[in-house]
C-alpha cells in the first residue's frame, strides 16, 4: 500500500483512495475512531434516561443521558460475550439487561450485576462495563465523540466551524435547533469520501441536479454559476463551506436564502425581531443557515444534517432529517416538508447524487488510465480572506483540496 | 346475497383489481403520464420511514407528495435529465392479494402486496411493499384519492428509490 503522502498531491488525488479495503481499516482507525465525529444531538434525548442509537462508522453508539442529564456514548456490545445489548432504536430506560445471560448494565455503562453471582467469585465488575467512547463533548446541543483518550479538545478540533453551529442556531427565535423529526437512512454504494467531498462542491449543482432546477422554481442553481459571488472556503482541520451570504446579500431578501419571503412567515419574523431587535434580527434573516460540512461527518445543509456513516470501503449511509428550530412552528413544517421533497432515497436532489456517489465509485475500481482524480479547478485563483482561510469561486475546488489536507495530516500521524 | 348483489361485488371486486393491477403495469413500463392521470386532485402519495404509522406531519417520510409535488416529481422524470433514472430500472412486479377493506360514499380501502424486482445500474434489489388505497369514484372510473406504501424494510438504511413504488 502506497502511503497518503505519496497518494493525496496538492491537485490530485489517488482512486485506490476510495476503492482500497486496506485503505478503509486504516481509515477506521486514524479517522473514524479517533478524531472527533459528530453523534447524535442533545435534543435526542430530552429527558432522564432516554436514549437512541446512533453510530461511529460501523460501531453501534448508545447515546444515553443518565439521572443526572450527563451524555453518555457506549458500544452496543455486552462485555460478557460481545452479544447486542439493545435491539430498540430508542426509549427511556436506566438500566440495560442482556437477552443472553442477563448481565445489566446502568446506562452509564457501568455493570450492575450479573444472574447466579457466586460463579463469579472475586471478580471486579467496575473491570466489565460496557465500551465506552472515551471522550463526550456537546457544542450548542450537536453531541460530538472521539475513542481516542487524549487529543485536541472539541472545541480545537471544530475551530471555525464552531462559528457556523452559532450562526446555524442563531437563525431559530429561541438561539436552539432541534433535531426531532426522525431520520432518512439513505444508503449508497460508495465510498464515504466521495460523499464529504460532494457537500461542499460547488462544481456539480448545475449539472447534477439540471432536472429539479429545470421545473421547479429554484434559484439555487445560480448560486453555484461561474458568475455567483459565494465564496468557497477552506475553513482547517477538513471543515469546508459554501458561503452563500454575498448572493443573499446582493439580492437582501429575508428569507430568500429558504426561497421564501419575510410576509409568507409572519410568526417567525415576529419572534425573530423580538428575539434580536429588527436590525440584527433582518441580517440573519437575510443571510441564512450555513452550507458546511464538519469533518468527517456532520453536514449542514442549510435546512437539513446529514450524518454520514462511513460501514465499509464502498458502502456508506447517509442519515438525514429537517433542522427545527425551537419556538418556530410555522417555518418547522416548511423545514420538513422540503426536506422530505430534496432527500432521501426518492429525494428530487439526494437520489442524484447517490448516483453520482455509486458511479464514481465503480469508476475509480479498478482505474487505470487516469489512475489520477484531478481536483485542480481554481488552483490559480485560490486566495486568502480577511480572515486568513483559503477561498476560491463558488465552483472551485479548494473545499475538495482542503478535506484531502486534512485527510493527510490525520493518515500520516502515527 | 341475491345472485344481483354477488355479481354485483365480483363485479366491484375484478374492477379494483383492475385497477391495482393498471397501475402496476403502468409504473413498471415508466408509463408516467398514464401513471398521473390515475390520481384526483386532491391526492396524497406517501411512503412513510421508520415504521407504516408514523406522523407523516411530525416525522420524516420518504415519500409525502401531495398533488402538486406528484406533478413535479413526473415532471422530473420527463426532463430526461434525472440521473437516477437514465438507464430507467427495469422492472417487474407482482401485486396481490388485493382486499376491499372499508367502503364509504363512493370510496374504497383497498389493501395489497407489491413485490418488486428492480434491475438497475447499482445492482438487481428486491423490494417488498404492503399497499393501502384509498380510491374514488369519479363518473365511470375509479381513481387514486391516496396511496400509502408501506415498505417491510423502511426501518432500515434504503439504497435509491426513484422509480414509482
Amino acid at each position: 500500500m502506497a502511503t497518503a503522502t505519496e497518494m493525496v498531491r496538492a491537485d490530485r488525488v489517488h482512486g485506490s483512495l476510495y476503492s482500497d479495503e486496506a485503505i478503509f481499516k486504516a481509515e477506521l482507525e486514524k479517522i473514524w475512531y479517533r478524531t472527533w465525529v459528530y453523534v447524535g444531538h442533545a435534543s435526542e434525548v430530552p429527558n432522564a434516561n432516554d436514549f437512541i442509537m446512533k453510530s461511529i462508522g460501523p460501531q453501534q453508539v448508545l447515546m444515553t443521558r443518565d439521572k443526572n442529564g450527563e451524555i453518555h456514548l457506549l458500544l452496543n456490545r455486552c462485555a460478557h460475550r460481545g452479544n447486542q445489548l439493545c435491539m430498540d432504536q430508542k426509549g427511556n430506560r436506566s438500566s440495560f439487561t442482556c437477552p443472553y445471560h442477563g448481565w445489566t448494565f446502568a446506562n452509564t455503562g457501568q455493570l450492575r450485576g450479573f444472574p447466579f453471582a457466586t460463579g463469579y467469585e472475586g471478580v471486579d465488575k467496575s473491570q466489565l462495563g460496557l465500551g465506552k467512547v472515551p471522550r463526550v463533548a456537546q457544542y450548542r446541543g450537536f453531541v460530538f465523540g472521539s475513542f481516542a483518550a487524549e487529543g485536541p479538545s472539541l472545541e480545537e478540533h471544530l475551530g471555525a466551524a464552531a462559528q457556523a453551529l452559532d450562526r446555524l442556531c442563531e437563525t431559530s427565535p429561541s438561539g436552539e435547533v432541534e433535531i426531532t423529526a426522525g431520520f432518512l437512512q439513505h444508503r449508497a454504494k460508495s465510498n464515504w469520501k466521495f460523499l464529504v467531498e460532494n457537500e461542499t462542491d460547488g462544481y456539480h449543482p448545475q449539472f447534477v441536479h439540471a432536472s429539479i432546477f429545470s421545473v421547479a422554481k429554484s434559484g439555487i442553481g445560480d448560486l453555484y454559476g461561474p458568475h455567483s459571488t459565494a465564496v468557497a472556503r477552506d475553513l482547517g482541520n477538513g471543515h469546508t463551506e459554501n458561503d452563500l451570504r454575498p448572493e443573499f446579500r446582493r439580492i437582501d431578501k429575508p428569507m430568500n436564502w429558504f426561497g421564501t419571503s419575510a410576509e409568507r412567515l409572519p410568526e417567525y419574523v415576529a419572534k425573530m425581531n423580538a428575539a434580536y431587535g429588527e436590525e440584527k434580527a433582518r441580517q440573519i434573516m437575510i443571510d441564512g443557515t450555513p452550507h458546511i460540512m464538519i469533518f468527517p461527518n456532520l453536514f449542514i445543509a442549510e435546512i437539513q444534517i446529514f450524518v454520514i456513516q462511513a460501514l465499509a470501503h464502498d458502502e456508506t449511509i447517509q442519515h438525514v432529517t429537517a433542522l427545527q428550530f425551537k419556538d418556530a412552528p410555522d417555518l418547522n413544517r416548511r423545514l420538513r416538508q422540503q426536506t422530505m421533497g430534496s432527500v432521501g432515497p426518492a429525494g428530487f436532489l439526494l437520489a442524484d447524487d447517490s448516483e453520482m456517489y455509486e458511479r464514481t465509485q465503480r469508476g475509480v475500481t479498478h482505474a487505470i488510465r487516469p489512475e489520477w482524480n484531478y481536483l485542480g479547478r481554481g488552483l490559480h485563483r485560490e486566495r486568502r480572506d480577511a480572515d486568513g482561510f483559503l477561498i476560491g469561486d463558488a465552483t472551485d475546488e479548494v473545499t475538495s483540496r482542503g478535506i484531502w489536507r486534512h485527510y493527510r495530516s490525520l493518515m500520516e500521524a502515527g | 346475497m341475491s345472485q344481483t348483489d354477488l355479481l354485483q361485488e365480483l363485479a366491484l371486486q375484478r374492477e379494483i383489481e383492475q385497477f391495482v393491477y393498471r397501475e402496476a403495469r403502468l409504473q413498471d413500463s415508466h408509463d408516467y403520464d398514464a401513471w398521473e392521470a390515475l390520481w384526483t386532485d386532491d391526492g396524497m402519495y406517501w411512503i412513510p420511514a421508520n415504521g407504516d404509522d408514523i406522523d407523516p406531519e411530525s416525522q420524516m417520510s420518504i415519500v409525502y407528495d401531495n398533488r402538486s409535488r406528484i406533478a413535479l416529481r413526473i415532471k422530473q422524470l420527463h426532463t430526461g435529465k434525472r440521473h437516477t433514472q437514465i438507464p430507467r430500472s427495469r422492472l417487474c412486479r407482482v401485486v396481490s392479494n388485493v382486499e376491499l377493506l372499508q367502503r364509504k360514499d363512493g370510496e374504497y380501502t383497498v389493501g395489497a402486496k407489491a413485490l418488486i424486482f428492480e434491475s438497475s445500474a447499482r445492482a438487481d434489489t428486491i423490494w417488498g411493499a404492503r399497499t393501502e388505497y384509498l380510491l374514488r369514484r369519479e363518473g365511470e372510473t375509479l381513481r387514486m384519492a391516496r396511496k400509502k406504501v408501506m415498505l417491510s424494510n423502511n426501518d432500515k438504511p434504503l439504497y435509491t428509490l426513484s422509480f414509482l413504488v
